[in-house]
């Protein structure tokens, strides 16, 4: 049984429609990535996962619940964290505040907290108390990695975590990715950089025009079926 | 020396507007939400203390601890179950919900009480005075200012050393990502208001003590609270109290020079720190 999948999900924002019937499955340490152009509908389906939009309860179901229906801070707390697009950390708090908000409300247990983000990234440790919104962009996404890994979540969602980062930077932060996946964590990788989704994922799911166009093994996807997902037959 | 004790009977002054003040900034702070009603639950909060003196047979300083935990639980279901509804990019819907609370509030305490004028029984406390040098302090007005001081103290505390603090400056920042840390928003802003309450109560203590107070008092409290507020900066809890000292100095001597001056000079005090700062004096950096 698929630990997380969603079933025929549709998404609006206002009238408009950004999702159409979309299912996707992940499995228990399990990595999938999610890739497409802009507006293909892969921000939204995260969002809708994670809870920020409302769906029906059924559409997406978690390790055998109907999750579709709930809020946000509930989805969390059953083991759904999120590294948002954008990294979206709280100005007011520092690098440290920011990784214990993922905390909140929760007693920490299993394999990450403090001490295991900054093994993990050691740079937060030398700036754990500047704010976090003073870092560079890199360390940003490094503080938003840790703070989603801070709730020791079962599934974790990562949305562009490599957009607008320079390629360098964008290395390192994939390099701890297989630690992420060692510890235990199922994840699902929403990427533009195609490269990068493919040498990390198990499985990709393309999708274009939010519809799933595309599915399967890096390994059994050629460069034009994936070039024909991505952006279209007629290109 | 009689300016010397003009000016630190407006600084222990300043002290009641803080405290009139703090929760009104706590509440914006989060939520940048405007509570017209602030004064009006301050006057209400007033009243309950004094019912709890009536019927128990209490003093004030013990009732005031009675009171705080039903001010909170009402401030907290004001928030969850209406306010939070009003809560969205227009600013609009929550000055309109809360300046109809504030007239329902009036009324609903014109009806109660009528428009006689009350005040909080008063002891040897509230008369006592201690001397310091050439000037004579009432301990009323410096039990108020250290309330003042400790009140900002503890809001300090709680914001920078605590989770739940963590978790209002989270979601003061950004409610939706708050969400995604496993933070209910609304349950956040309530907690807002309902130690915005308790503080209410606190200052309603320090009112029923030193003044009268009827149903329809409520407004002009809100205008010195929102004046403290302005001055300091939004948001900000120290320079809540520096805009309640503000306010308090200006009147007291406005009322030196001539005593019809006392309130206008309250309030010229802050459009001159309006016209020179308009952001207030410690305006956050975000805002």
């Amino acid at each position: 049984m698929a630990l997380l999948q969603t079933q025929n999900l549709v998404a609006h924002y206002g009238d408009f429609q950004a999702l159409f019937g979309v299912d996707i499955e992940l499995g228990e340490a399990e990595t999938i990535a999610i890739i497409g152009a802009n507006g293909a509908g892969k921000t939204t389906l995260m969002r809708s996962i994670s809870g920020v939009l409302c769906n029906d309860a059924a559409a997406v179901k978690y390790d055998g619940t109907a999750i579709g229906s709930k809020p946000a801070d509930e989805i969390m707390s059953q083991g759904v964290a999120m590294v948002p697009e954008g990294r979206k950390l709280f100005p007011s708090l520092s690098v440290e505040e920011n990784l214990l908000i993922g905390t909140y409300g929760r007693k920490i247990s299993g394999h990450w907290n403090l001490n295991t983000v900054y093994d993990l990234f050691p740079i937060l440790g030398e700036r754990r108390n500047n704010p976090g919104t003073a870092l560079s962009g890199g360390q940003q996404q490094m503080v938003a990695i840790g703070r989603a890994l801070m709730s020791n979540p079962r599934v974790l969602l990562c949305d562009e975590i490599s957009l607008g980062l320079a390629p360098v930077v964008i290395k390192d932060i994939y390099k701890a990715i297989p630690q992420i996946k060692a510890a235990g964590a199922s994840m699902i990788v929403v990427e533009q950089d195609i490269a990068q989704a493919m040498a990390v994922a198990d499985r990709v799911y393309c999708m274009m025009e939010g519809r799933v166009t595309l599915s399967g093994t890096p390994d059994s996807l050629s460069r034009d079926n994936i070039h024909n997902a991505y952006f279209g037959a007629g290109h | 020396m009689i300016w010397i004790d003009t000016i630190i009977q407006g600084i222990l002054l300043g002290g009641l507007y803080a405290l009139f003040a703090s929760g009104l900034s706590l509440v914006f702070g989060i939520m940048r939400l405007v509570n017209l009603a602030h004064g009006d639950l301050i006057v209400m909060a007033a009243y309950l203390i004094l019912v709890l003196v009536t019927l128990l047979g209490l003093s004030p300083f013990i009732a005031v601890f009675i009171a705080m935990p039903v001010m909170f639980g009402l401030g907290w279901v004001l928030q969850r179950y209406m306010l939070n509804r009003t809560l969205g990019d227009d600013i609009l819907p929550p000055l309109l919900v809360t300046f109809g609370l504030s007239i329902a509030l009036q009324n609903a305490l014109l009806e109660g009480f009528s428009a006689d004028s009350q005040r909080l029984p008063t002891n040897a406390l509230t008369t006592a005075s201690v001397d310091a040098g050439p000037i004579t302090l009432g301990v009323m007005p410096l039990l108020t200012f250290a309330s003042a001081v400790l009140v900002i103290v503890g809001l300090n505390q709680l914001f920078y050393r605590t989770e739940l603090g963590r978790a209002f400056r989270a979601t003061s920042d950004d409610a939706t990502t708050a969400s995604l840390m496993g933070i209910k928003p609304a349950n956040i802003f309530a907690t807002a208001t309902g130690i915005a309450l308790v503080i209410v109560t606190i200052a309603a203590l320090y009112l029923g003590l030193r003044a009268n107070f009827d149903p329809n008092i409520g407004p002009a409290r809100l205008i010195y609270a929102f004046e403290a507020v302005i001055i300091g900066g939004l948001g900000s809890l120290w320079g809540t109290l520096l805009g309640g000292i503000i306010i308090g100095v200006a009147q007291t001597v406005g009322a030196a020079i001539n005593p019809e001056w006392q309130i206008l000079a309250g309030h010229i005090a802050f459009l001159i720190v309006l016209l020179v700062r308009p952001r207030g004096l410690f305006p956050r950096a975000n805002d």
